[in-house]
């Protein structure tokens, strides 16, 4: 698995995002084109944000959180995360997300919870 | 005093390629693990909104200089891109003149949240000069 890129996985009703290591705007790209492209040809109850891998992370990354947050929110949905480390989980505190997104331990909490 | 300065074509692969250059520089006074990602993240931001608004996602060079006095470290990111023609509403959270909706508008308080100091310099059509400044081990 690339840690450059973002890689889709589904469970179920559920998409499970898998961040790269980075997440820059450099890294985030392409990003919306492709969720766009799963959101609107499956049907989709919540977004898992993988942080495992993610070492490093700007306000490029709390854009793109915040746009998923507001187009699951349109329909219903949550949005939750999992894997976050301390410079990532700072920036999600800066940015306002953990008032909006629950953070979980592991991968299995964040899809069921 | 040390010092150095480089330039960067303004691509977004730079934008990595300027957080971590800085981030070994600023290791030879010894940092904290969270005061390195605290400059890594504010030099992001600043290389970003170069690349992105200064020149638009189109050609142009990025100066970064960066300079270690003692402790006290001060970064200066410059473009000679459009220019801002309003800091001051440049400079509110959440201001944004993307319509994607991808950017949060938040590079400006992350810039400030994570260092001690910022001063933004912005003429339009000149360019714009963003100064930060952090003491490390305070």
């Amino acid at each position: 698995m690339s840690d450059q890129t973002f890689t889709y996985e589904a469970c179920g009703q559920v998409l499970v995002i898998h961040l790269p290591r980075e997440l820059d705007h450099h890294n985030c790209r392409n990003l919306k084109y492709e969720t766009d492209l799963l959101l609107a040809e499956n049907y989709i109850s919540k977004v898992v944000f993988d942080f495992s891998r993610t070492q490093f992370m700007d306000s490029s990354g709390i854009g793109i959180l915040l746009n998923r947050y507001k187009q699951m929110e349109r329909s219903g949905g949550r949005v939750n995360l999992y894997g976050v480390n301390a410079q990532v989980g700072r920036v999600l505190k800066i940015g306002g997300i953990p008032t909006l997104m629950e953070h979980f331990e592991t991968k299995e909490a964040a899809i069921a919870g | 005093m040390e010092r150095f300065r480089m330039e960067l074509e303004s691509l977004s692969k730079n934008e990595e390629f300027a957080r971590v250059v800085v981030a070994v520089f600023l290791s030879r006074i010894d940092p904290t693990l969270e005061e390195l990602d605290d400059v890594k993240t504010a030099v992001s931001e600043a290389v970003t909104n170069a690349e992105l608004h200064g020149y638009g996602g189109g050609e142009g060079i990025i100066q970064v200089e960066v300079e270690l006095d003692g402790r006290e470290l001060t970064v200066r990111v410059k473009d000679s891109g459009v220019g801002i023609p309003d800091v001051a509403k440049a400079r509110e959270p959440l201001f944004t003149t993307d319509t994607t909706g991808e950017r949060s508008g938040m590079g400006f308080s992350f810039m400030e949240a994570f260092m001690d100091e910022l001063e933004v310099e912005s003429a339009p059509g000149v360019g714009t000069t963003v100064i930060m400044k952090k003491t490390i081990g305070r």
